[in-house]
């Protein structure tokens, strides 16, 4: 937990965000496709890319796709989104480094500056590092690769693995999943390519970091994650920007497929500035007795729509969301997650904790869905809302759908208000009221953040004391 | 140089009803006062507003901690000019454990006093929570536990004493810690607030509605509040004769002198 001390050093969250986050550099892109996005940028993006001619006609496919289906109205206004004002493309360097030596001067400082050569010394096992539209840098550690690990951008993964990557891609998210989903099936550039053989535990997680630094832009990460039987990997991602008058936009998908016996984590921390809209589809399919967990913290963006999926595919499959999000001042966060019992005999547990402060709004949106086959699935679902003033919002929009009478299923939520009784107690310590806030907020996430490995879970208090610095009085 | 809290012609109201109607009360540092009445008088009030709870409205008088009126103060700064309140019903703070939060609240003080303070570190805090703990025969994992969250009504009583402990008032207030518990917590806690008091010179103002607390914690002086006043003020033999005869006596001699 961050200390009281901290709070007392911070300014406010803008000023902080800037200074550690919101920083830019100067434009120093190779290429870029012109604003908007049609055909020819759809056709620019994969020769650059030097493709091969199926993966750029699956991507023409998905652009009608996305043109075809309607911007979707269930959920948070994206109606000032406008792809016309949008670069789809930015490529940062000529060329993926595997040192950091061999990245580009001023991106090298960038990273340096958010202390990513630094973490994967201390506590991973590789990193990655997404600079606008493509990965700058990726490594991992030597013994990992001997294992027969595979961790490389998903450009070299398609390259390099290809029979791997076709066997998988677009199985799990699906372009015709939804309008962005098609997006990013069709404009894909950036993100991680993971394979990790029967029996390999990785030990320390696999981090890839994505930073937006061109105002105006869309990122549209791609990542394919393939745990193969019996196997272990925690990866974990992170990511902020600079602070833009214009929007941008991050429209993610993640496909992982977790095999029989294999167990892994994919942990976010989701820190953009707040002109960034994160449109993410992500998605697992868990195969018997094997595990995914998926630790999803939204703290920053204007609006986010993400709700991430578990595909309980045979019996003994097991699935676990804990889903955290943070609305402040002029932020939706509509979080969530999904969990889907095909197989008999699969388990699944969504938590879900939301804070809303300074007007924010935050939304649990969640989906379980248990097939008419899925005899003796059980499921639980704990969703708990904190609300810091009367001025904030919190919703919950839980949908159950089951087919089978023989499944177990446990609902909760509860919104709670700060009391002034909670804050009387602690301020009668000593504590200001400031720090007393804090100190609820962390014990409202403690169940999650003692999930997270020691380091996110600092960085994470630390993230959400800047959220909570001067929010209140 | 020894605290004061001196509460002077003390009007409160909650929610616009008045409940205080003029308490005079002073408590120094090394003395034991101890606060009696029924229920309803204003005991609890008069406590929480002494705290600064928000929801408590002082609309006539003052409450000087050494000479300086504090009634526009928070309760953080209160807390840290040396007052403490031991809660009836403390409140559960989930998620937040002992040792983190009275790591915090130590913390908090240090730096109030110099900006400059790193904090305490965890090897000295350690060993005062242990020390503590041990004195008020509190088991170890009772540190690491949430607080006040699923505490019976006795460790939720010890666990004030022990903040009471870390943190050293100059003048503490107990409300009603007697209550709930058995006659072995009991003793512990009286012991834990008698320490300090012998130690440190604590003041306490002790708010109880029977003897047996005051037992341990011998008050040299006994008030008695009803209808928002302190009606009666007298020394140790003032609790007995309560006992003895309640607070009907008292009645009539207020509706007779009034």
């Amino acid at each position: 937990m961050a200390t009281a001390n901290d709070a007392e050093q911070l300014k406010g969250l803008r000023e902080r965000y800037e200074e550690q986050y919101g920083f830019r550099d100067p434009d120093s892109y190779v290429f870029r496709t012109r604003k908007g996005l049609d055909e020819e940028v759809v056709r620019q993006i994969s020769a650059w890319k030097d493709e091969p001619q199926w993966m750029l006609e699956a991507r023409l496919k998905a652009l009608e796709i996305y043109r075809r289906k309607p911007v979707p109205t269930w959920g948070p206004d994206l109606s000032d989104l406008r792809e016309d004002d949008m670069y789809f493309f930015v490529k940062p360097s000529e060329k993926e480094a595997r040192s950091w030596d061999e990245v580009p001067e001023n991106i090298k400082r960038t990273f340096d500056r958010l202390g990513i050569p630094e973490a994967e010394q201390k506590f991973l096992a590789g990193a990655g590092a997404q600079y606008d539209s493509e990965m700058v840098y990726h490594q991992i550690k030597k013994e990992l690769e001997r294992q027969g690990v595979i961790f490389k951008s998903i450009e070299q993964g398609l390259r390099e693995h290809e029979d791997l990557f076709r066997e998988y891609f677009g199985t799990v998210v699906p372009a015709t999943d939804n309008k962005y989903a098609a997006l990013n099936a069709a404009v894909w550039s950036g993100g991680s390519f993971i394979y990790v053989p029967p029996g390999v535990k990785v030990e320390m997680p696999l981090q890839a970091y994505f930073r937006l630094n061109t105002p105006s832009i869309g990122q549209f990460e791609r990542t394919l994650i393939i745990v193969d039987e019996g196997a272990f990997l925690h990866y974990v991602e992170g990511c902020t920007a600079p602070m833009y008058s214009t929007d941008s936009l991050h429209s993610g998908v993640i496909e992982i497929v977790v095999k029989r016996g294999a167990r892994s984590r994919y942990s976010t921390i989701q820190n953009w500035s707040d002109n960034v809209y994160n449109l993410v589809t992500q998605r697992a399919m868990v195969y018997g007795d094997a595990v995914h967990e998926w630790v999803d913290a939204n703290l920053g963006s204007k609006v986010t729509m993400k709700y991430p999926s578990v595909y309980l595919m045979e019996p003994g499959a097991h699935g676990e969301i804990l889903s955290i999000a943070f609305a402040g001042r002029g932020q939706i966060q509509d979080a969530g997650g999904k969990a889907v019992h095909v197989a008999p005999h699969t388990t699944s547990q969504i938590i879900s904790k939301s804070i809303s402060k300074d007007g924010g709004r935050s939304s649990y949106r969640g989906l379980l869905r248990v097939y008419p086959d899925a005899e003796g699935a059980k499921s639980t679902v704990v969703c708990d809302a904190l609300l810091l003033d009367e001025y904030s919002e919190s919703d919950t929009y839980p949908y159950i759908e089951i087919e089978n009478p023989f499944v177990s299923v446990g609902h909760e939520a509860t919104v709670s208000k700060i009391g002034d009784d909670q804050l009387f107690y602690l301020m009668s310590r000593g504590l200001s009221e400031d720090e007393a806030n804090a100190m609820i907020v962390n014990g409202f996430l403690e169940p999650l953040t003692k999930e997270l490995p020691m380091e996110y879970s600092i960085e994470m208090n630390r993230l959400i004391q800047l959220q909570m610095e001067g929010s209140i009085g | 140089m020894s605290a004061t809290l001196e509460i002077r012609n003390l009007h409160v109201s909650v929610e616009g009803k008045p409940i205080l109607r003029g308490v005079n009360l002073t408590v120094r540092q090394g003395e034991i006062h101890a606060l009696m009445g029924p229920n309803g008088s204003g005991k609890s009030t008069l406590s929480n507003t002494v705290m600064g709870h928000p929801a408590y409205e002082v609309t006539e008088g003052e409450i000087l901690f050494d000479g300086v009126d504090i009634v526009g103060l928070e309760p953080d700064e209160r807390s840290r000019l040396g007052l403490f309140l031991a809660f009836q019903y403390p409140v559960a703070i989930p998620g937040v454990t002992v040792a983190n939060f009275l790591r915090h609240a130590i913390n908090a003080r240090r730096k109030a006093e110099n900006p400059e303070d790193k904090g305490i570190s965890i090897p000295e805090f350690r060993k005062l929570m242990m020390e503590k703990m041990e004195t008020l025969r509190m088991d170890r994992s009772f540190a690491g536990r949430y607080l006040n969250d699923g505490f019976s009504g006795g460790e939720k009583k010890r666990a004030e004493i022990l903040q009471m402990a870390v943190l050293e008032p100059k003048i503490a207030i107990m409300d009603e810690t007697d209550s709930g518990l058995d006659i072995d917590a009991l003793r512990i806690v009286a012991e834990g607030a008698l320490t300090l008091h012998e130690r440190i010179e604590m003041g306490i103002l002790i708010i109880t509605h029977y003897q047996r607390i005051l037992n341990y914690i011998r008050p040299q002086v006994v008030h008695i509040m009803m209808d928002g006043r302190i009606v009666e003020t007298g020394g140790p033999e003032l609790v007995e004769h309560l006992e003895e005869h309640g607070y009907d006596w008292l009645r009539e001699k207020q509706s007779n002198g009034a």
